[in-house]
């Protein structure tokens, strides 16, 4: 007859332990589906806003630089005219300057100034509407570098003393618009 | 089938080295060999922000121009060198723009990782072959207990039928 043996404590754990692998390695795929490979961690919170002095769109001779917002809440929005995405954001950047009043600086990223674009920029503006206080060309990104650019659009936060406060990469959704950007300005307008 | 594989790994190597010098094609002037060693190793650990699956030697990206661009300012023009490099490219970047990531607190795991893994594979594989080898031993005294019983019966069947 065969008896029936008792699993040792050690057995036990060897039988169990590839079920806990599977499970564990299962969580952390599924974790990894909802990461978005493209998010990259900004640096810039809580740093100042890199300095540049830049010519404007409209008057190429005037320079815009971030020392004329010094004392202001301003966004900074990353665009050009040959960037897809911008348009659906340009739409909401639209309203919100129309219903909100806050400085918002356009950088022309690698776009005027290019050969290939020559007009497009103004174009484009004229064409979608042009919610910018001033815009700032950067025709060869160097600007774009130093704030960590790595697609368009992009729109910082700033404050009051020049410090990034807060990224958005990628277009701007309505969502985030009222539930981040809108209660953020206000609380920053709030402070020194 | 020999020769197949040898041709299969010659294409290979061939792909290798066609992917490693397609992007980065700028020609660029050193003033001396240090410079250009050091160009090029950026190049190559340096990860493309765009494509990321590139290094910046690599990649066609517009972004990876500039930075090769940028790069090649700061070792040419700055006289820059391999950290300071790195870390104007870290600080706006993070360190997802090295390939070889520093060791720090956040990065302990990838890089002892693998060695955790490897330890517990073998402390595993010992309980593994520990547990096998003391069952085989009690199968054996087991067996050996009823044979010695049933070998007095057997033999006493056997002499009985004959």
């Amino acid at each position: 007859m065969k008896k029936k043996r008792e699993l040792t404590k050690g057995q036990v754990l060897f039988r169990v332990a590839p079920l806990v692998l599977f499970l564990g390695l299962g969580f952390l795929l599924f974790k990894g589906l909802s990461i978005d490979p493209r998010y990259i961690p900004s640096p810039f919170i809580g740093k100042p806003a890199a300095d540049f002095t830049l010519p404007r769109l409209y008057d190429e001779q005037a320079k815009v630089s971030t020392a004329d917002f010094k004392g202001k809440v301003w966004l900074l929005n990353v665009w050009a005219s040959w960037c897809i995405s911008c348009r659906a954001e340009h739409e909401l950047i639209n309203q919100l300057v129309a219903n909100y009043p806050i400085d918002v600086v356009g950088l022309n990223y690698k776009d005027h100034g290019v050969e290939e674009y020559r007009g497009k920029a103004k174009a484009w503006l004229a064409r979608y509407g042009n919610p910018y206080k001033v815009i700032a060309v950067d025709t060869k990104g160097r600007v774009g570098i130093d704030y960590g650019v790595t697609g368009v659009p992009e729109t910082f936060v700033i404050d009051k003393k020049g410090i990034i406060r807060h990224r958005f990469s990628g277009a701007i959704r309505k969502q985030q618009l009222v539930e981040i950007l809108l209660p953020l300005v206000k609380k920053l307008r709030l402070e020194p | 089938m020999l020769l197949k594989i040898r041709q299969i790994m010659a294409i290979l190597a061939l792909s290798l080295w066609v992917s490693s010098v397609q992007g980065g094609i700028e020609v660029r002037h050193f003033d001396n060999p240090e410079q250009e060693v050091l160009y090029d190793q950026l190049m190559y650990e340096l990860r493309c922000l765009v494509c990321q699956n590139e290094n910046l030697a690599a990649s066609n990206a517009p972004l990876a121009k500039d930075l090769r661009d940028e790069v090649y300012l700061m070792i040419t023009e700055q006289n820059l060198g391999e950290i300071e490099i790195k870390k104007f490219l870290v600080d706006r970047y993070t360190d997802f723009v090295l390939y070889r990531p520093p060791l720090k607190k956040t990065t302990w795991l990838l890089w002892f990782g693998p060695f955790i893994m490897l330890f517990l594979g073998g402390v595993l594989a010992f309980f593994f072959i520990r547990s096998n080898r003391s069952k085989g031993k009690k199968i054996d005294e087991e067996e050996n207990d009823i044979t010695q019983n049933d070998r007095d019966k057997i033999k006493s069947l056997l002499e009985g039928n004959k």
